[in-house]
């Protein structure tokens, strides 16, 4: 396609919501900008600005194939087959012509905030189809002119345009066109009923390349004569570097040099074993904390009391005095991401511009970093995001992309790098611990009167580099102290039970000397765990069922409405007023999350004196869905992916390590532990809500409820055991 | 040093540093990306391939061992053109997420049905000890059993 004779200024359409909205907000002040920050949260009023020219995002090609450049990173939850339903609907194709891309920062389209969220569909799903419908019409104006026939007298099919007798398709339109330079209106979208891809379960596009295992991730990368690099980091938290000479490193085979820079070392060889087994030989000085970090240090400093507080939700008047008042407290320690890919990078610097190939949910802070660091420009780096082997937020941080650019510039050749799963541990970033302090007071015919909500926890938000793009201009350190809490760490503590007359929730941070950040679905799972087994207690308390009590708590507002409907279509699903039979349980739990509700039922059992989860069933309204197989797995994933953090992962510190730091000690889920999953779709509303994390917030709450309910044992810590 | 073996079929010669893990062997040397790096202790079996008719974990088998071996990789499973009943099962069931950890598993799962060709659940929970965090084991179960049937009726 000639695109140099597209003029990007006249294909500007209008969409979504702009950064600019959210670039004035420093000048609001502490309230409203605390209040606004919640809605952000709460609404997922997230700023989506991308370039929206069409030529950015399609090209096609004169077989009629058509190539989608996805500013959305595909790390498994299946965006580019949900953006490929999406952009055949209004550029009249079918959707396998369509191949997905991503795109790289150098031709962009670029995502100016992430992947992730859970804001890709709801934030593309009508700006892609206004950009297909564009290209669309572009097409048309160029096939009238071609074909000497009126616009109004052409249809589209298939990826032809028809009219006056005569035919063409997109490809011969766009080899053959010229002239782009006109201005073509919004066009209207189709409605739902018109739909001939949006709502069908296709298959993945990307299964065949995966399953056949082709070569299409981050750490696969490569360039030719690529060297591979290590890179060494701090042993303990808080060691700092001081200085260091490249020792016996230099000398050892296959080494080609040694770098060592301000804060950075570095060691380049032929091969990555040799250059692993170099960097131990590098002569360092680390200055070493006083008084090495120990988990009870990091529990002293995550616990509600300790550190900062804000109240980010209060209605009525709290009161938590005389009779019929409950107090319980939740604990959940710190987790890892536990993504199968290692974070790794190649680059290839040469002449004052570097390519750089990796898993990650941002490029275009990653293409900054990399850019201040080499101190060139943005636009002479090209980040190329690759496949990801797993996101998760993990990805949302990338100095393994910095690390390879300057080993490249050091020594003139591409570079590979990448962390050792030891390194992901200790030198990575992990899930934040979370203490939680629920109180309660019913009234003698079991209704609550009062519940206040303290939920202690540490950087989420606040410790990332994305913070600058939610909060800017301001710095990390004025965003804080302006907003208080970290938004990130609080998401899914809000009351939602909105039957009760006074409610509050207060938000306590402290720093941990160690980065913490996101992790699918932020605080949604520790603070839904707290929630969710609290109002189980207090249901078991008064003897009430614990569906009805919840049921009856949840008013009659939007969000209420939704929370209900999923807890009643779970509920009927597992057959909740049947009792299953002797030595088995039923748990159940809800939450509502970037506006999706979830309800989900574990059934469980005991197994050689361990908690066995048999099957779980899930109730999700996502709104409109695009691809019901593809939420489906989602929800398949979030329960897998919160069963395992819930039943069986903790890391804890001593001495200043991550304890463990390897695969096998910190416990995964195996496919021995995966329930039978049963998922009942709802769909209500217009327009797509969030997918990807919703469905991780009630399980452990719903497992933790059906322990209870088979034993009598309330499990108020996570990872939850039935022993100590 | 200098090590031979056969890969998918065809005769290799390389000369790597001895320690040097198989995994490294085959894809930084022999350029196959399909086989996985995880966790470098052969916890959660990304890496797994056949030697010799044995599912192994690549990067804790120094690439020493592999001296005259026949070994299978992911893209040797099936030969060209065609799909393993396992590869196709996984299709059928639309296993894959993020897709990362599968060649692993689809190596396990293929030398599962060699040695057990109908495998019971508790076989698999018994042989199938990879690590996937997508979270796609439910589906995986069904494939693994649509997999034997697959491959039973061929």
């Amino acid at each position: 396609m000639a695109k140099k004779t597209f003029n990007r200024r006249k294909f500007i359409i209008r969409s979504g919501v702009g950064l600019g909205v959210l670039f004035g907000v420093g000048l609001l002040g502490r309230g409203p900008l605390r209040r606004m920050l919640a809605q952000t949260a709460e609404e997922t009023i997230l700023p989506f600005d991308n370039k929206f020219d069409a030529y950015l995002w399609f090209e096609i090609k004169p077989d009629n194939q058509i190539i989608l450049r996805s500013p959305k990173v595909e790390m498994g939850q299946g965006i580019f087959t949900a953006l490929a339903q999406i952009a055949a609907e209004e550029l009249e194709v079918d959707w396998e012509t369509i191949t997905v891309v991503h795109a790289n920062t150098a031709q962009g389209p670029i995502d100016f905030v992430s992947t992730g969220g859970s804001l890709s569909i709801t934030g593309l799903y009508e700006p892609l189809r206004a950009l297909a419908a564009t290209m669309r019409e572009m097409l048309k104006v160029n096939a009238a002119e071609l074909m000497g026939v009126s616009v109004n007298a052409l249809s589209v099919k298939n990826g032809e345009i028809v009219g006056g007798g005569k035919k063409m398709t997109y490809g011969e339109v766009a080899e053959k066109a010229s002239n782009w330079d006109f201005k073509i209106d919004q066009p209207t979208l189709k409605s739902k009923s018109q739909f001939k891809f949006i709502g069908k379960a296709l298959p993945r596009i990307d299964l065949v390349a995966k399953v056949k295992g082709e070569p299409i991730f981050g750490i696969d990368g490569s360039f030719p004569d690529m060297l591979y690099g290590s890179v060494l980091r701090p042993p303990v938290v808080g060691a700092k570097f001081i200085s260091a000479t490249p020792g016996k490193a230099a000398q050892m085979p296959g080494v080609i040099k040694v770098v060592i820079e301000k804060d950075f070392i570095g060691v380049v060889a032929e091969s990555r074993v040799q250059a692993e087994d170099a960097k131990h030989q590098v002569d360092v000085k680390w200055q070493m904390p006083e008084k090495l970090l120990q988990q009870a240090d990091v529990d002293a400093l995550i616990k509600v009391g300790a550190g900062n507080d804000v109240v980010i939700q209060t209605e009525g008047s709290v009161a938590l005095t005389g009779e019929n008042v409950f107090i319980r407290e939740y604990f959940t320690p710190m987790g890892a991401h536990g993504h199968i890919e290692p974070n790794g990078a190649s680059a290839h610097y040469q002449n004052g511009k570097v390519t750089v190939k990796l898993s990650t949910q941002v490029a275009n802070l990653t293409r900054k970093e990399v850019a201040n660091a080499l101190n060139i420009k943005e636009d002479d780096v090209d980040v190329q995001p690759q496949y990801l082997g797993g996101g998760f937020g993990r990805r949302l941080e990338t100095p393994h992309a910095v690390e390879a650019a300057l080993l490249s510039k050091a020594v003139g050749k591409p570079v590979h790098v990448f962390f050792e799963r030891t390194e992901e541990f200790q030198n990575g970033i992990l899930r934040p611990p979370s203490h939680n302090v629920l109180k309660a007071k019913l009234t003698k015919d079991g209704n609550i009167e009062s519940i206040e909500h303290h939920t202690a926890s540490s950087d989420v938000a606040f410790d990332s580099s994305l913070i600058s793009v939610f909060l800017k201009p301001m710095s990390n350190d004025v965003a804080k102290a302006v907003v208080g809490a970290d938004f990130g760490a609080w998401r899914g503590g809000m009351i939602q039970y909105k039957a009760i007359p006074n409610y509050k929730t207060v938000a306590w941070h402290a720093e941990l000397p160690f980065k913490t950040s996101w992790w699918r679905g932020l605080g949604l799972l520790s603070n839904t765990f707290a929630i969710e087994s609290f109002m189980d207690e207090l249901a078991h308390e008064t003897k009430q069922d614990p569906l009805a009590f919840r049921l009856k708590h949840l008013a009659d507002n939007e969000k209420g409405k939704l929370l209900k409907s999923v807890l009643k279509a779970a509920a009927q699903q597992a057959e909740w007023d049947k009792p299953l039979p002797a030595g088995k349980a039923r748990g159940i739990a809800c939450s509502i999350d970037v506006g999706t509700p979830v309800a989900q039922i574990a059934e469980v059992e005991i197994k050689d004196g361990k908690i066995k989860v048999n099957k779980v069933i899930c109730a999700i309204d996502p709104g409109l869905i695009i691809n019901p197989d593809g939420v489906k797995a989602q929800t398949e994933g979030a329960i897998i992916m919160g069963m395992s953090a819930s039943m069986f992962e903790e890391i804890t510190i001593k001495d200043g390590k991550m304890q463990p730091n390897t695969f096998g000690y910190y416990q995964m889920a195996f496919i021995r532990d995966a329930p039978e999953i049963e998922v009942v779709l709802l769909s209500s509303g217009e327009n797509p809500r969030g997918m990807g994390e919703p469905p991780i917030g009630p399980i452990g709450a719903a497992i933790a409820n059906a322990v209870f309910q088979l034993t009598g044992k309330r499990l108020n810590r996570i990872p939850l055991k039935l022993e100590g | 040093m200098k090590i031979e073996f056969t890969l998918n079929g065809t005769p290799q010669s390389v000369d790597v540093p001895e320690n040097m893990p198989l995994l490294w062997v085959v894809r930084d040397v022999l350029n196959l990306k399909g086989t996985k790096f995880g966790c470098g202790k052969a916890m959660c079996g990304a890496c797994t391939l056949h030697i010799d008719g044995d599912a192994v974990r690549s990067c804790s088998y120094s690439a020493q061992y592999a001296q005259g071996k026949n070994i299978t990789t992911i893209e040797g499973l099936a030969p060209e053109g065609s799909l393993h009943p396992v590869q196709q099962a996984w299709i059928d069931e639309v296993v894959p997420q993020c897709g990362y950890c599968q060649p692993g598993f689809m190596m396990a799962v293929a030398n599962l049905l060699d040695k057990i060709p109908n495998p019971s659940d508790e076989d698999i929970d018994d042989n199938i000890t990879n690590l996937c965090r997508c979270g796609t084991y439910y589906r995986m179960r069904k494939a693994i059993h649509r997999a034997a049937a697959l491959k039973n009726n061929l």
